[in-house]
């Protein structure tokens, strides 16, 4: 990706990307905590995971809803700091 | 050594390294007051507002609220966790380019409005005030029974500590501070929870072991407690018995509400770049998060153990710790059918000989983390540990909590708002009066709460998330949000959930029951309607007044891009 050289041009560019990877990653968020977690808790239930005590929704709303909202976070940082360096707009 | 002896040498050792720090990072600008002077990394910050966030609620009364929810904890366990993806997604970076010192800040400038500006102080403050003085009534319970020192007693010395490192050390000696506070609290934590997963489930790993076996019988823990739960007539440990609207609601509430805490967000001011806001709110999730996973499995092994211990066994033949908790009144037994044997028993319970059984004990769920320990028999130097672990997370947010506060009113009301003209060397001795002013009022409330403070706590987050959550996002995310749908989206949001609350737990608390609730939603997540209506208020009137002038436009420019972040600083308005 080059350098912007029509700054708004480029903002509006580096803003709706941004965007887009909010909507991705807030999905992702919503689906293992209210979806996984609550919502379909009930039918997730019917699943063990095997060798353990856990039934799936149960270990979603109590342990892995936690895992993946840690991993989201890092992959966010990610993507963003790529983003600023693409589009030049990285502090020094 | 005896327990008390060992617990006066961990909290000893505990207290003098905290006022060792206070005394080595002593803030000398406002800027070092109020922000660290932007030079906190952030793996320092990160860990710094997980102790921050983590109270003496999470630390001592979490796991046993679970073990006493069982699945309806993870509204607990969700709510307070994935607030953090909404933080690192939605406000810190943002917030950290906008690079001011508190959240009225931001409120005020944005919305260029005093009055946004002040509304925001208030909620600020009374948000804060709400959590500290239960912050402090958390020290004088452990102080109490570890430390065998009346409560009010306990609540002065944890005021003096606070006083000292808060008032000399500001946002500085504060971060600092809270990154002994956070080792030693996770430390107090893990210990206890790596003996119960080795003595109940034959693993080191509490996330594993809550899942596993018996190592005896091969069954598992989980299996074993819907076990014991339906024979007792309690509902099944992982099903649990709130309605799922209420689950969602109440989890929504919490985690927008967690996104909202002033206390938390003005944390991502102290870092030096837009780069390390985002970074630290995942370190902060990771500490929280170590936290967080262990809790549930803490919850089912005191759980298990809990019922192994006195269910139907007689009361003369139960342990120390047990009189000792019955002292402090936090548990009760009253022999109903005087047999001397301990009846714990749920609603739902069916004596096989069909006669009517009644519950004859009450365990307060406040006391399952401090007495773990004792109920497992662990080491006494175990037990001297939980207590300095309690009192981290309890001095480590009361000390946030009142730089919120006191940043709140020697910034955003005196330097902001009432006497603009004040020197640096004022507004530095203003903030330090601010903040001795507000422990001693934090104090007295811990020595004398309202009745209704634990409440309070709990509400607090639905009104964070109902009056600052959506007015911050629009400000972020729209540019023609404008005062007036500003302010009163924050007022019927707030005005909404406010009322919801006081009329089912102050005004009328006999209807205050799942068939009267509004949706089938609990004043716990009534805030997330609030959010709702702030939103669909402010997004209604901002179309109908006025377009915010220009310089709104480059102002959310500005913030939406990393580069040229600088130091938290002035706007000059």
């Amino acid at each position: 990706m080059a350098k912007i050289d029509a700054p708004r041009g480029g903002r509006n560019e580096y803003w709706a990307r941004n965007v887009r990877y909010l909507g991705a990653l807030l999905s992702v968020w919503f689906v293992v905590s209210y979806g996984f977690g609550i919502l379909f808790v009930d039918v997730l239930n019917q699943i063990r995971i095997p060798g353990t005590g856990f039934k799936l929704g149960f270990w979603f709303a109590q342990q892995g809803s936690i895992y993946v909202f840690v991993a989201l976070i890092f992959v966010y940082v990610r993507l963003m700091n790529r983003l600023d360096d693409d589009f030049g707009v990285a502090e020094d | 050594m005896n327990v008390l002896a060992w617990t006066f040498v961990m909290v000893g050792l505990s207290f003098a390294l905290y006022i060792g720090i206070a005394i080595w990072s002593r803030a000398t600008s406002t800027s070092e007051f109020y922000v660290a002077g932007t030079g906190v990394s952030p793996l320092a910050n990160g860990m710094a507002t997980a102790a921050d966030w983590m109270s003496a609620a999470s630390f001592i009364s979490m796991a046993g609220l679970i073990s006493f929810m069982g699945y309806d904890g993870s509204v607990y366990l969700m709510g307070w966790t994935g607030g953090y993806v909404l933080l690192a997604l939605l406000l810190a970076p943002y917030l950290r380019k906008f690079g001011a010192y508190t959240v009225p800040d931001f409120v005020g400038d944005r919305y260029y409005s005093q009055v946004a500006r002040i509304v925001a102080v208030v909620c600020a403050i009374f948000v804060s005030f709400t959590y500290v003085a239960g912050q402090m009534r958390g020290v004088g319970i452990v102080f109490s029974r570890f430390l065998e020192v009346d409560i009010t007693a306990g609540v002065l010395i944890g005021m003096g500590i606070v006083f000292f490192y808060a008032v000399l050390g500001g946002m500085k000696g504060i971060t600092y501070t809270q990154v002994a506070q956070y080792c030693v609290l996770i430390f107090a934590y893990m210990v206890p929870a790596i003996f119960l997963a080795g003595m109940m489930a034959g693993t080191v790993i509490p996330q594993l072991g809550f899942g596993g076996a018996d190592p005896a019988s091969g069954t598992y823990l989980l299996d074993k407690l819907d076990g014991l739960h339906r024979e007792l007539g309690f509902s099944p440990y992982t099903d649990g018995t709130k309605s799922m609207v209420d689950v969602f609601f109440i989890t929504a509430a919490l985690m927008v509400g967690t996104a909202g805490l002033p206390h938390v967000i003005v944390r991502f001011y102290t870092v030096p770049r837009v780069r390390d806001a985002r970074i630290s709110v995942g370190w902060a999730l990771v500490f929280i998060a170590i936290l967080y996973t262990t809790a549930p499995a803490i919850a089912v092994f005191a759980r298990t153990n809990l019922l192994d211990t006195v269910s139907n066994r007689p009361y003369a033949a139960m342990p120390e710790w047990f009189t000792q908790w019955e002292e402090t009144g936090l548990i009760r037994f009253s022999d109903h059918n005087r047999d001397g044997l301990i009846q714990y028993v749920g609603p739902g319970y069916q004596s096989p000989t069909g006669e009517t059984v009644r519950n004859e004990l009450t365990i307060d769920r406040d006391i399952l983390v401090l007495a773990n320990p004792e109920i497992s028999g662990l080491p006494n130097w175990v037990v001297g540990l939980v207590a300095a672990g309690g009192l981290a997370a309890a001095l480590s947010t009361a000390a946030g909590l009142l730089m919120v506060v006191s940043s709140a009113i020697s910034h955003d009301l005196l330097k902001r708002a009432l006497r603009p003209d004040i020197s640096e060397h004022g507004e530095l001795i203003a903030a330090r009066i601010s903040a001795a002013v507000a422990v001693v009022v934090a104090g007295y409330l811990g020595v004398n709460p309202p009745g209704f403070v634990a409440q309070v706590v709990a509400f607090a987050f639905g009104l964070a998330a109902s009056s600052f959550f959506p007015v911050i996002i629009l400000g972020i995310f729209t540019k023609s949000m404008n005062r007036e749908g500003a302010i009163s989206g924050m007022i019927a949001g707030i005005g909404f959930t406010a009322a919801y609350i006081v009329y089912f737990r102050f005004l009328n608390p006999s209807a205050d029951a799942p068939e009267n609730w509004w949706l089938g939603i609990s004043p716990e997540g009534i805030g997330t309607l609030g959010m709702v209506i702030n939103f669909a208020v402010a997004l209604a009137v901002s179309r109908i007044t006025p377009s915010p002038p220009a310089e709104v436009g480059e102002l959310v420019e500005r913030i939406r891009v990393p580069r040229g972040a600088g130091p938290a600083h002035e706007i000059s308005a």
